[in-house]
């Protein structure tokens, strides 16, 4: 068995070394100590799960107990990792476009002040990140979860300087804080009832044990729910991951588009044996995916800032992933992740790229005309765009997004109204895919174009755009070809999809897909190509503009939550300026001076006052002895 | 017995009424003196000829002197009881007579509930009382004479006739408004004119 | 001849002392609340008296002596008191010695 623990090990040296004396060493040495410590891990990881495939271990995985974390009465929590099939996934995929992002970085951020301080925070996310799906239970899990959320506080603001960063860096903090205090109460709940946290125990326990008593049932999965709701920027919290686009490009191309954001897919994956018991939750699940995708893609359509496109089509594409798993399609979920990783890595990668080269220009309708200038980036940006939009056949974001949109209707939690959602998403997704792309790289050039590149920065962005066409072969769609490398693989842990009764034929909704696509592409090729495109000649009246400014603000949600928690916060905390609990106090001390004041007029010096209060006090005596 | 009893128990409460409400203290005084001698015509009732005796010579004699005497020393003469008809207005006793009142029926009732039990008059001579006073009781005795003791040494020194002596918060409020004594606000002056060429340079 | 018990006693003693407590209530000149604190500390005696009487033992009249000793002393002291306030204050009313108040 290979030493698991090497993995997030690496990632985590790095770290410790270039926080400890990051400032001393040239930037060669922390480029080779940030990106070298990933990129071995990498490929431990390559070699090891090539090893994992040809011989599986026993139990489909393989365990390492590295020492005991703390032990109260019956809790023992060790630090253990655990690589099944599952986790492997993740760490193949995190290691390996982490390495890329990595490569790319050095390059990127290579005039940045804060070299060090960059890879140093982008090496502690990777051991995280690492620590959380590696984890044999979910105290460890828990702990990468908060690293990962540390490291993405930390890099989105890394720009410290500017105070909207700093801000978005809190606001990504807080909310996603929302979530992870639902999960840990998940947690303590969990313990309580199952008394055990790991992950193998929970899921052989829960069955029996909810099949018992059912009362925490719904409530353990909703919870565990919320806090990858609050993660992966899922409805209603999702509103912290467009604003977390103030951190530098490989940060976002790492942590909010491949790896981070999808903690809660896997969270839940992990957790299907939870889920399964609970119809409920897997429908909230569902609708949630549904919901999000939807209204993400909508904002998407409309925005103008570069990275905040990217920005929403991730929050919509995790909506699929949730989507997936909401109706049961596991492996459909993680086969998504698994290509989203690549083209989204790519797509926030070449937006860097693009902003880097036109001198930090981030609205799309101030660039254009980059199809000539940068023919390179072109073609590994249209891969990854084409990518996104699931272009038929050829890329691979087709192969995964078909999958989730047949199993929305046909899997066992499925229906036609979720179908039609995911339907109109890909729509959307379409549309926008080619919105971005005409605007960006087609027209003239609006902005002079700087010089920006070199084999660092290229050869991640190819690596990435050839996977995003290819790595999606792993999987055909049953009726096309027998081929499903990767739900076999996943069959050991993940339950497998279960279809309904009367499904609709595969062949009709895979076309209907496909053509939703195209139909998708040629609407954004007939609003916004440039010269004949609609979008150009079109006066747009008020109430559209409204609507679109509507979407642009991401349905105003930040405003509607500003209104229902902020403003009413900030009134009660106006109102309690003077701390209300104060003036009990305050009122305690001015009862005691008038007290005072009353019982000192008493003492007037008279000795004859002195004797009337004696014999008073006599009287009531001598009264109560004669009346009791 | 009891006629006589009832006889001195009735001179010795009008007497006492006379004590405390006449104006002139040396009338009030000799009312006392009443008082006290019926006071002591009931202790002999009652069958203590002794403490009768006593009553007689240190209240009366002794004690009501010391008041003479210092009443006269005082010299409150016509203008005191003047004053004092001034200060006897009925708004002013009126209220803690009637609270006193009710105290005295409350206790009387108190008094009352009990069953009425007859006195047997027997003699409880001075030969007894040494006996238990010298006997039982000898530290009452010591402790009378240390406090006699006391009284007769703080009286000495507290009437030593001093000149004006006022505690220190007095006589500081008393300088403020009154005039201070000259020499120390010439030492004051003093001070400050020595003082301001000095800072001048 | 009606014989007398211990309450009458006591009731004299009462009314005795009664009598001084409203002197001192309502006298404003030191002198005679000095002779009303006579009068209640007499009543007292006579209260002792009374009670020892009733046991036929001793012990009411050593309290009457010690009340005795006691209001030598006190009327010692009080007087050279009351002497100092005459001399300091040329006043003998007690609602003038308020320097205690606050």
């Amino acid at each position: 068995m290979p030493l698991l623990a090497l993995i997030p090990a690496l990632p985590l040296t790095g770290f410790l070394v270039l926080f400890l004396g990051g400032r001393r060493f040239s930037r060669n040495v922390i480029a080779g100590i940030g990106a070298g410590s990933v990129i071995a891990s990498a490929v431990f990881t390559l070699l090891w799960g090539i090893r994992f495939l040809q011989s599986p271990p026993a139990g489909g995985a393989w365990t390492q107990s590295l020492w005991q974390w703390f032990r109260v009465e019956s809790l023992s929590v060790g630090i253990d990792l655990r690589l099944d099939a599952l986790s492997l996934l993740f760490v193949f995929i995190i290691t390996f476009v982490g390495a890329l992002i990595h490569i790319y970085s050095v390059a990127f951020m290579r005039q940045d002040r804060d070299y060090a301080r960059f890879f140093a925070s982008m090496n502690l996310f990777v051991c995280s990140m690492l620590l959380l799906v590696m984890a044999d239970n979910l105290v460890l899990l828990y702990l990468g979860w908060e690293g990962v959320g540390l490291c993405s506080y930390l890099l989105i603001g890394f720009w410290y300087e500017k105070p909207a960063n700093c801000y978005a860096a809190n606001k990504a903090f807080y909310i996603t804080r929302i979530g992870d205090t639902a999960m840990a109460i998940g947690l303590f709940l969990l313990f309580k009832e199952l008394g055990t946290l790991s992950i193998p125990g929970i899921l052989n326990q829960a069955p029996q044990h909810f099949a018992r008593s059912a009362s925490y049932s719904t409530l353990i999965p909703l919870l565990l729910l919320a806090g990858g709701i609050g993660k992966s920027a899922q409805l209603p919290l999702q509103t912290w991951l467009p604003d977390a686009m103030a951190g530098p490009s490989p940060v976002s191309a790492l942590i909010h588009a491949a790896t981070m954001v999808t903690a809660g897919v896997y969270l839940i994956a992990r957790m299907h044996g939870l889920f399964l018991l609970s119809p409920m939750a897997m429908s909230v699940t569902a609708v949630i995916g549904a919901i999000t995708l939807f209204i993400a893609g909508c904002s998407a359509l409309v925005q103008t800032d570069i990275k905040r496109i990217l920005a929403y089509s991730t929050i919509s594409q995790i909506g699929y992933m949730f989507l997936a798993l909401g109706v049961g399609a596991w492996s459909a979920a993680i086969f998504h992740f698994f290509t989203h990783a690549f083209f989204k890595a790519l797509l926030f990668l070449a937006a860097g790229v693009v902003i880097e080269a036109l001198h930090h220009e981030h609205n799309i309708f101030k660039m254009g005309g980059l199809r000539q200038k940068m023919p390179l980036l072109f073609y590994t940006f249209l891969s990854g765009a084409a990518s996104l939009a699931a272009l038929p056949l050829i890329t691979a974001g087709f192969f995964s997004k078909d999958q989730i949109l047949w199993y929305a209707w046909s899997a066992g939690n499925g229906n036609i109204l979720l179908w039609a959602i995911a339907l109109a998403g890909a729509f959307i997704t379409a549309c926008y895919s080619t919105r971005l792309l005409l605007v960006v790289f087609w027209g003239e050039a609006k902005t002079p174009v700087g010089k920006f590149g070199g084999r660092l920065i290229y050869l991640p962005l190819i690596t990435l755009a050839a996977l995003s066409l290819i790595s999606g072969f792993i999987e055909w769609p049953h009726n096309i070809l027998h081929l499903t490398l990767f739900s076999d693989e996943l069959q050991q842990v993940l339950p497998a999809t279960i279809l309904q009764e009367n499904h609709p034929p595969e062949f009709l909704l895979q076309g209907i897909a496909a053509t939703a696509t195209i139909a998708g592409i040629y609407m954004g090729y007939h609003w916004y190509y440039p010269i004949t495109g609609r979008i150009y000649r079109w006066q747009a009246g008020t109430r559209m503009l409204a609507f679109r400014s509507f979407l642009l603000d991401g349905w105003k949600f930040d405003q509607l939550y500003r209104t229902l928690f902020i403003q009413p916060f900030l009134y009660l905390t106006r109102i309690n300026k003077n701390d209300v609990f104060d003036r009990v106090y305050s009122g305690i001390a001015r009862g005691s001076v008038s007290l005072n004041r009353l019982f000192s007029a008493s003492q007037n010096g008279s000795l004859r006052w002195y004797i009337a209060a004696v014999l008073i006090g006599i009287l009531f005596i001598v009264t109560l002895q004669l009346l009791l | 017995m009891s006629a006589l009893f009832y006889i001195s128990s009735l001179i010795a409460i009008l007497a006492t009424i006379m004590v405390i409400t006449r104006y002139n203290p040396i009338h009030a005084l000799l009312y006392l003196v009443v008082s006290l001698m019926a006071a002591a015509m009931i202790f002999v009732t009652l069958g203590a000829p002794f403490v009768a005796a006593l009553e007689v010579i240190i209240y009366a004699g002794a004690i009501m002197v010391l008041f003479i005497f210092f009443v006269m020393m005082l010299n409150l003469g016509n203008t005191t009881t003047l004053q004092e008809k001034l200060w006897l207005q009925p708004k002013i006793w009126i209220g803690p007579s009637i609270l006193s009142l009710i105290l005295l029926g409350e206790l009387i009732v108190l008094l009352l509930q009990e069953k009425p039990t007859p006195l047997p008059v027997t003699v409880v001579d001075a030969r007894k009382v040494a006996l238990s006073l010298y006997g039982e009781y000898i530290i009452i005795v010591e402790l009378a004479g240390f406090l006699l003791m006391a009284g007769i040494v703080g009286a000495a020194h507290i009437g030593k006739h001093r000149k004006k002596h006022l505690h220190r918060f007095l006589q500081e409020e008393e300088n403020s408004h009154g005039h201070p004594p000259a020499s120390q606000a010439d030492n004051a002056k003093q001070i400050v004119d020595h003082k301001e060429p000095k800072s001048i340079v | 001849m009606t014989s007398f018990n211990t309450n009458t006693v006591l009731i004299v003693a009462a009314i005795l002392f009664v009598l001084g407590l409203i002197g001192v209530l309502t006298r404003r000149n030191i002198i005679f609340l000095l002779l009303s604190a006579e009068i209640m500390l007499n009543a007292a005696g006579i209260a002792f008296v009374a009670a020892g009487a009733k046991w036929q033992q001793p012990d009411g009249q050593v309290m009457f002596l010690m009340i005795l000793a006691m209001a030598a002393a006190e009327v010692s002291v009080g007087l050279a008191l009351v002497l100092q306030i005459f001399h300091q204050h040329k006043t003998l009313d007690v609602d003038n010695l308020n320097e205690l108040s606050d």
